[in-house]
């Protein structure tokens, strides 16, 4: 029994970190490899790197939506939340104010 | 080049070179203000020697990790830096009182002044002494025997005390800063300011954001794991949960001030460009960050102000608190819409009116939680059985006064209005109306209030009542005028003026502040008064005022583990729950062994190993810096090998010293509530009144 | 198969581990709570580096200074030491208490980031002599800022490794080991999460 939970959290890792390599891939060849417009090319790299965020978070910290003690989960929505208005709120005050320096 | 052993550290470095080399009334009151330092540390020392008191507060003290021990060691380093801080406010009011085309001070001296005043202020004065309150009261408050890290709160209060020491330092060698609290380059960066003071400032920043950092973390673990069973989140008291918001605030506040001054130090000492005038620097950016700290910054300063009359005001008119739940609603919307505004500090910066529309919009919505919250305070003092003690006239001038802050505030909010006062005396008052009567006087009145708690002893009612009418009364005479000042024009931050229409208010600001000044020597009177009559104010059976929750239902002082037993609760107010049921005061069913964190000097060796580490990094002493950074380095690593950190307490040593106790509250008369300030009030309070 | 509950964000020892699995609740959470802290103290860099974006005064910018074949190996050795460090805490999670495969992931893991860090410092090395210094301009500060940061969060892990293979000799696997592994291994895979977002928004877009 024992060796069957250390299977498949075994299998957990392995899967995240092959989808990992996967999403990387794709990142790096979007700019690398394929000839894509600029506004394209971030789009994928954005989705993938979000999308490697979540698996990373999912696969390797093992946090999910279900089965997490709440106080875990307010505080990682507390944290993005203010991630969002400080690193947000910081490219938005800056960039206007470039903006109207030219 | 600075020299290998010595860095940029020179004879002339030293406090009392200026006044020999040039003497007059600004260099002598700076090198008096470096003279008390150094007279005050070898006196202190020698008192220490003398007494041989060292090997106790050593013992006791200084390797405790106990949190009430810590929170007191707080609280005192908070009151000797206030000390300096009130001093330094009457100096620059002094010095304005004569600043028309003049004044006695020195430009240099006067902004070396408003710099360190409000430096300590806000983080030596406001933030110790609400980290050493919720250090004292929340453990006890949720029936818990210590933080859950209390080696890393013995740390905290080794790097805010290596910060301190730091800016004390300032005064004996070398100058500090001038550029105001916030430190604004591109005037604080190298090319304008190649001395040592911005340096000072930086690493004293760095190292109580560090240590307040880790401070804000252990409370909310305690806050999160260690309730006593029982207790919900919705049952919790006030006080705790105004802790428990700030704490996530201080998590999320500071990295932004530790980024911003370490930012500022690249700049100074690598030669970065994040906030220098050329090659792509942008000194906005500093503005922008500060306040991403800065503003935060206020409410985790006054929301434990908030937590304390939220208490007082229950406690002393003998009621419930009215509308917890609104209470507990607003706490959470300060906390967070509070990380939303901080822009209005910058309202004036050039960016487009759309974004200053934006936060000036969020900065008034958090004045709506700060309004639900008053009426919550007035709603439960209404037909409460009202006592006016020390702690309630406290909260009356907080009432009144605090009112005028908040609302000077939301005028400010409008970025159009913010456009005629930004950068004047109106600005001053604004925030002093709301750090002195919100923040300070809710510390001073949870100070009074939980005193006897900590030390068994209330303290002199009669000068308590003195103080508090004096703060008051000095807050008003010496900022309220600033508020017609600024709106007739004048900067902030002026070392002189030429306009004699501002003479006359001047002189009234000074007197205000001679009256806070006596006000804080009418409290070291009280404590003097209170320690010498301290037999005749005992309060052994631990409840003088007829509290509700469960800090009351213990000893005072209360032994090291708290309770003999972990309480188990079954409602808010837990204690005054059991009071009114008829059976407070009952033994334990069941005692059994406990373990409590041993003594370590962990926290003083990071305290000095920082402190070294810092004057090196100012003085460009590089040795030292590095031996600093590697003695703190080695203390953590070393202690990763300790094995033995808990001691345990018998389940047998603890019954017979709850069973003694209960034994002396039996023998205890209780008093009604008239009673309660004569000598006649031992502890235990008589149930008269009908809640 | 019962599946215990959780008590804290990561890998959790489970109950048959008894003390050292409940011990670890509050310490965990503490130090999720810092490493959230922490997760800020990246956020600011990371505006701030995209607010200076073109702040390079006349210098070199992304497109002459960045190699992203190196850029691309240190993704994959970050990664890889990431899933070295997951076998790592299987072991401590279900090894009975044998040492030597734990010592030897951890090892590995420590390798790999070694490895990282010497392609980190090349690139920094080769960056300066194109002229791409941190006093050069304001981008190629919070370049080097941000992502020194992180590089300087990868030594101080690579320390706590060597300082927890110590510990793990002198002390062996007792409670408070297990929960500071389980810590570094939050650490760990932290770092590689910051990692993902310099690659993207410092990387890939700087010369996309
Ligand atoms: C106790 C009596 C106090 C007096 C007489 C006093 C006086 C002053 C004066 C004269 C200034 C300079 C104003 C200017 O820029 O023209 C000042 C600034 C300031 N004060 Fe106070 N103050 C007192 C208490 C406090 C308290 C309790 C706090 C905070 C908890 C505080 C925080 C500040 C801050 C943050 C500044 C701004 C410093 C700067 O310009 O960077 N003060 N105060
Ligand atoms: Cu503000």
């Amino acid at each position: 029994m024992k060796n069957t939970a250390w299977q498949r959290e075994l299998k957990h890792y392995l899967i995240g970190g092959l989808l990992s390599l996967i999403l990387t891939v794709v990142a790096f060849a979007a700019v690398l490899g394929v000839d894509l417009s600029r506004a394209a090319t971030l789009a994928i790299v954005a989705v993938a790197g979000v999308a490697q965020l979540i698996i990373q978070v999912r696969y390797f910290l093992h946090i999910d939506l279900s089965r997490q003690k709440r106080e875990d989960l307010h505080l990682i929505l507390f944290s993005l939340l203010l991630l969002t208005l400080m690193a947000g709120g910081t490219i938005w005050i800056m960039g206007d104010l470039a903006g109207r320096m030219y | 080049m600075s020299d290998p052993i010595f860095g940029r550290l020179e004879w002339s470095s030293f406090f009392v070179h200026e006044f020999i080399a040039a003497p007059s009334i600004d260099s002598a009151v700076a090198a008096g203000a470096g003279l008390a330092v150094v007279v005050g540390g070898i006196a202190l020392l020698g008192v220490l020697l003398r007494y041989r008191l060292w090997g106790r507060l050593w013992r006791d003290w200084l390797t405790s990790a106990d949190h009430k021990k810590i929170g007191i060691m707080y609280i005192v380093l908070a009151l000797v830096m206030m000390a300096r801080g009130v001093l330094e406010g009457v100096a620059m009011r002094t010095h304005q009182a004569t600043a028309l085309d003049g004044g006695i001070l020195s430009a240099e001296h006067f902004a070396q002044l408003f710099s360190t005043h409000g430096t300590i202020m806000i983080l030596f004065v406001a933030m110790p002494l609400l980290i050493g309150l919720i250090n004292y009261v929340v453990p006890l408050q949720i029936g818990a025997r210590d933080m859950v890290f209390p080696v890393m709160n013995q740390v905290s209060l080794g790097l805010t005390t290596a910060a301190a020491a730091l800016i004390m330092v300032s005064l004996v060698v070398g100058h500090f800063e001038t550029g105001g609290w916030s430190a604004y380059p591109p005037y604080t960066g190298a090319d304008f300011n190649p001395g040592v003071g911005p340096d000072y400032w930086i690493w004293a920043i760095v190292l109580s954001g560090i240590g307040t950092t880790l401070t804000g973390i252990n409370f909310a673990v305690t806050i999160y794991k260690s309730r006593a069973p029982g207790m919900h989140f919705m049952r919790m008291p006030m006080f705790t949960w105004t802790a428990l918001c700030t704490a996530i605030m201080i998590v999320y506040a500071m990295p932004p001030l530790t980024a911003g001054s370490l930012m500022l130090a690249l700049d100074r000492y690598l030669d970065f460009h994040f906030f220098t005038n050329d090659l792509g620097g942008n000194m906005m950016n500093y503005a922008n960050i500060f306040w991403m700290f800065g503003h935060p910054e206020v409410y985790i300063v006054v929301l434990p102000a908030f937590g304390v009359f939220s208490e007082i005001s229950a406690t002393y008119a003998a009621k419930r608190l009215y509308g917890y739940a609104s209470l507990v609603f607003a706490t959470m919307a300060i906390a967070a819409v509070s990380f939303t505004v901080w822009l209005h500090h910058f309202f004036t910066m050039g960016q487009s009116a759309s974004v200053n529309i934006a936060f000036g919009i969020a900065t008034m919505i958090i004045a709506v939680p700060t309004g639900v919250k008053i009426y919550d305070w007035m709603a439960t003092l209404y037909r409460g059985r009202i006592r006016l003690t020390a702690p309630m006239i406290y909260m009356l001038g907080f009432f009144i006064l605090f009112v005028i802050g908040g609302l000077s505030g939301v005028i400010q909010a409008n970025p159009t209005v913010d456009f005629q006062v930004h950068n004047t005396l109106f600005l001053v008052a604004h925030f002093h109306n709301v750090l002195i009567p919100g923040t300070l006087f809710g510390m001073l009145a949870g100070i009074q209030y939980w005193f006897p708690k900590a030390f068994g002893f209330r303290l002199d009612e009669r000068l308590s009542r003195r103080a508090a009418w004096l703060w008051i009364i000095g807050f008003c005479f010496a900022f309220l005028p600033l508020y017609w000042l600024g709106l007739l024009g004048m900067p902030r931050r002026s070392a002189s003026f030429s306009d004699p229409a501002f003479v006359p208010w001047m002189y009234v600001a000074l007197a205000g502040a001679l009256v806070l000044l006596s006000a804080f020597f009418t409290m070291l009177q009280m404590g003097w008064v209170s320690v010498r009559d301290r037999k005749r104010l005992a309060v052994p059976a631990g409840d003088p005022w007829d509290g509700r929750t469960l800090e009351w239902s213990v000893s005072s002082p209360p032994p090291e583990w708290n309770f003999a037993a972990t309480p188990q609760v079954y409602s808010r107010d837990a204690f005054a729950v059991e009071k009114e049921a008829g059976h407070p005061y009952l033994p334990a069913q069941r005692y059994a062994d406990i373990k409590m964190p041993n003594a370590t000097s962990m926290g003083m060796a990071v305290c000095i190993a920082a402190t070294l580490m810092g004057f090196g990094l100012v003085w460009h002493i590089w040795w030292l810096a590095i031996a600093g950074l590697l003695g703190m380095a080695a203390s953590m690593i070393a202690r990763g090998f300790v094995t033995q950190t808990e001691h345990t307490i018998s389940a047998a040593e603890l019954e017979q010293a709850h069973r003694d106790w209960l034994d002396d509250v039996a023998n205890t008369r209780a008093v009604t509530r008239d009673e309660e300030t004569s000598p006649g009030n031992r502890g235990l309070a008589a149930a008269d009144v009908v809640p | 198969m019962t599946q215990d509950t959780p008590l804290h964000p990561g890998l959790n020892l489970g109950a048959p581990h008894g003390e050292a699995h409940t011990r670890s609740e509050p310490v965990i959470f503490g130090f999720w709570v810092f490493l959230m802290s922490d997760l800020i103290l990246f956020g600011i860099l990371f505006a701030t580096y995209v607010a200076m974006r073109n702040g390079t005064a006349g210098g070199p910018g992304p497109l002459e200074l960045f190699d992203l074949t190196s850029v691309a190996i240190q993704t994959g050795l970050l990664l890889l030491s990431s899933l070295t460090y997951g076998f790592a805490s299987l072991l401590l999670k279900h090894g009975n208490g044998q040492r030597r495969g734990l010592m030897i992931w951890l090892i590995i893991t420590a390798a790999l980031g070694l490895a990282f860090l010497g392609f980190e410092l090349t690139d920094f090395h080769s960056m300066a002599q194109d002229g791409g210094v941190p006093s050069r301009s304001g981008w190629l500060s919070a370049y080097y800022a941000l992502v020194g940061l992180h590089g300087l969060h990868i030594t101080l892990g690579l320390l706590w490794i060597g300082v927890m293979l110590v510990q793990i000799g002198v002390l062996g696997l007792n409670c408070r080991v297990k929960t500071r592994l389980l810590m570094l291994g939050l650490y760990w895979h932290f770092l590689d999460l910051v990692w993902i977002g310099i690659f993207s928004i410092v990387f890939l877009a700087g010369v996309a």
